[in-house]
């Protein structure tokens, strides 16, 4: 048992790792159409991302928000569901930790980032439990409930934060009261990104016991893995579906949080930026695990960040970042199919 | 005069001077020696045939000149991103002249990289800046575009024929707010009971909306359509495609609505971009505010539409005044065709009276 599952883990390292390089190969196949030379390419994707200390703390500070965007899809599909709707759990989450900053009448400066945590995650999860609420009660395919609760949560945050949260003194951008500059999160000693990350980490690790070591995680991939089986074991499966949900929602709510406390201090419209979005291409890269999430998440923070040398040295527009970001996610979907063929070629081979 | 003969067909903004308001001379730091190495951050694409584009052509003549080196970066997103981005261009491209253009670069992403680099000038394009509240590497400038906007509403007054304009917005922010009321309230000077109806589409670049907004505005009657979003590219083709006049903002659209393109409140950032990287070059302090007014000439003269156009016989010259600030415009009715002979073409035409 000890063994397969061994293989099975060197297996899935080397296809991602094959898949990342057949996807820099064709990368490179396009930077050579654009006119620029591919190796100079990989040279300054390498050092915009990873070359400088410098390059690495502007990946590291891209990495906080898509990791726990991220688990708001990771954790889901660990109970066979797709949700895709981290975008709007996380503006929903911005949103409430700017009301609890404000309103709640607590004490020092920690106990209202606890506060606005708390308030971020409780609503990010409710939004998201809606979709799986519709997806257990009602069977409405949670996929499509949760991409278009995004859109009915960006709208509705729009409204509130350019009508009835607006500071009257932002004028020409439209923006909730700031949060109090003792109440943000700050930066981590000596480096130039903030405390989010350190919140990404932890939560990642989080969702790992939980969901590989606790009896709940053991139900919930049953559910995903099998719901007749689950069903005919006597499993909660409606509970487990919930509360998968809310724990997703949550996350995504985090980093609502995280983005207004560590960045902007208020929220407007910077916070729809897509980290949501992002975040599911992390979540599927990863195949779902949160362990895997991290360094996923650190490849395509390291994409993003070349993506300002690409421009300004070799002239490539912008979208050359998305082009890789969407070759490599074709290309490791479709390493999927040669996965399952090269585990059964390993067991037929010993 | 310069106005006296024709009204220009590009109403241009030149904001190389200085106003009488809010002008400081605080000190910024001088460059040192070598390629000056500027920096530009647009929060869109380049060629979005506005806001962006305006900034990019500004960047060009910027290119052009001796002795500077012009990094550029499109499609930066408003959040820390852009703060990485400025640090990138000082740290791995040696920038020590940085214009990042967006409205919300500012707070608080400016305010916190400024600090961090004293010897890089960071002049953003917005107006925000306060003396004794913001660093000092920091400063702001903007121009009085709604003042190109009512020229831009007295000739779409003069267009129209049934007395309705329309407005593509995305936010109701004052910015845009100035901008709807110059362009009506100096249309009515043309035709007094012109009314302009106003879709606000939510965000600054939402093309589906846009597009759909103009085709509402359209089916309500509309003949002159102008608009305030980040690229008013979709408006002047979808109007182009409907038939109906357009009226540009940003930069210019001429190219995409050959026929029905009147004319436009663009900006001049060459003119204000070359004369703020010489001064660097030069080590002369910069201004910590500027903001323009459009004077002098209107740029390239163009005329406007003809009362002949409609078959009837020119209707005489008559010519309205109008005071502004110290300007004196003279409008004419009455000018050469401008539509290379499609008299037929379908469109709703000019006022005759």
């Amino acid at each position: 048992m000890r063994y397969a599952k061994q293989h099975e883990i060197v297996v899935a390292w080397c296809l991602s790792a094959g898949a990342l390089l057949v996807s820099l190969l064709v990368f490179g196949v396009f930077v050579a159409c654009s006119g620029a030379n591919p190796f100079a390419a990989y040279a300054l994707m390498y050092r915009g991302g990873f070359g400088t200390w410098f390059s690495w703390q502007n990946t590291l500070q891209r990495v906080a928000p898509l990791i726990l965007t991220a688990l708001c899809t990771a954790i889901p599909a660990q109970l066979g569901l797709v949700i895709i709707g981290g975008e709007g759990a996380l503006v929903l989450g911005g949103l409430a930790a700017v009301v609890m900053a404000r309103h709640v009448p607590l004490g020092g400066p920690w106990l209202v980032q606890v506060a606005m945590a708390l308030g971020g995650m409780v609503v990010g999860g409710l939004w998201i439990l809606v979709a799986g609420a519709l997806r257990h009660y009602r069977g409405v395919n949670e996929t499509i409930s949760s991409l278009l609760l995004t859109y009915i949560a960006i709208a509705g945050f729009h409204h509130l934060v350019e009508g009835p949260m607006r500071d009257p003194a932002s004028l020409n951008k439209p923006s909730t009261a700031a949060i109090g500059e003792a109440n943000m999160l700050g930066m981590l000693p000596r480096m130039d990104v903030h405390w989010g990350l350190l919140y990404g980490l932890l939560a990642c690790v989080v969702m790992y016991v939980l969901m590989s070591r606790t009896v709940f995680g053991f139900a919930a991939r049953i559910v995903g893995g099998n719901v007749r089986a689950a069903q005919l074991s006597g499993l909660p499966i409606g509970r487990l579906i919930l509360t998968g949900c809310f724990l997703a929602g949550a996350a995504a709510g985090l980093a609502g949080m995280v983005e207004v406390a560590a960045v902007h201090g208020r929220a407007n419209a910077s916070l729809v930026v897509g980290y949501g979005y992002t975040g599911i291409l992390v979540a599927f890269l990863a195949r779902h695990q949160p362990l895997a999430i991290i360094p996923v998440a650190l490849l395509l923070g390291g994409i993003g960040a070349s993506g300002g040398l690409l421009q300004r040295r070799l002239g490539l527009p912008d979208a050359a970042v998305l082009v890789l970001q969407g070759i490599l996610f074709v290309v490791i979907l479709a390493s999927e199919a040669l996965r399952d063929r090269l585990q059964l070629i390993g067991r037929a081979a010993s | 005069m310069p106005y006296d003969r024709m009204l220009s067909r590009r109403a241009l903004l030149r904001s190389a001077a200085t106003t009488a308001a809010g002008l400081c001379a605080a000190a910024l730091p001088v460059r040192a020696a070598g390629p000056t190495v500027v920096g530009f951050i647009y929060v869109g694409p380049r060629d979005d045939f506005g806001y962006n584009q305006a900034h990019a052509q500004g960047a060009a003549a910027v290119a052009k000149m001796a002795g500077v080196k012009v990094v550029e970066e499109e499609k930066v997103p408003e959040t820390a991103d852009v703060q990485k981005t400025m640090g990138s261009m000082i740290t791995l491209d040696g920038a020590t002249l940085l214009f990042p253009t967006s409205f919300g670069y500012f707070d608080p992403h400016i305010l916190k990289v400024a600090p961090q680099y004293p010897k890089v000038t960071f002049l953003h394009a917005g107006g925000l800046y306060q003396e004794g509240k913001h660093p000092k590497n920091v400063g702001s400038y903007f121009g009085y575009i709604d003042e190109a906007q009512y020229l831009a509403g007295i000739v779409a007054g003069h267009t129209s024929r049934s007395g309705k304009l329309g407005f593509v917005a995305a936010k109701p922010i004052p910015q845009v707010l100035r901008n709807i009321n110059a362009f009506t309230l100096w249309a009515r000077v043309a035709k007094p009971q012109t009314t302009t109806q106003v879709i606000f589409t939510g965000d600054w670049a939402l093309p589906v909306k846009e597009a759909e907004a103009t085709n509402s505005l359209v089916d309500q009657g509309i003949d002159v359509i102008t608009c305030h979003v980040d690229s008013p590219k979709v408006v002047m083709e979808t109007c182009e495609r409907r038939g109906i006049f357009c009226s540009g903002y940003h930069a210019s659209q001429a190219t995409l609505a050959p026929k029905g393109y009147l004319t436009g409140a663009e900006w001049n950032w060459e003119g204000v971009y070359t004369d703020f990287v010489k001064r660097f070059q030069a080590g002369e302090k910069l201004p910590n505010l500027v903001r323009g007014l459009p004077e002098g000439r209107h740029g390239q003269d163009v005329p406007l539409w003809d009362s002949s156009w409609r078959g009837g016989a020119s209707a005489g010259r008559s010519s309205a005044r109008t005071v502004d600030g110290g300007h004196v415009c003279h409008l004419q009715r009455t000018v050469a065709i401008q539509y290379r002979g499609h008299h037929d073409s379908g469109r709703r035409g000019v006022d005759a009276d």
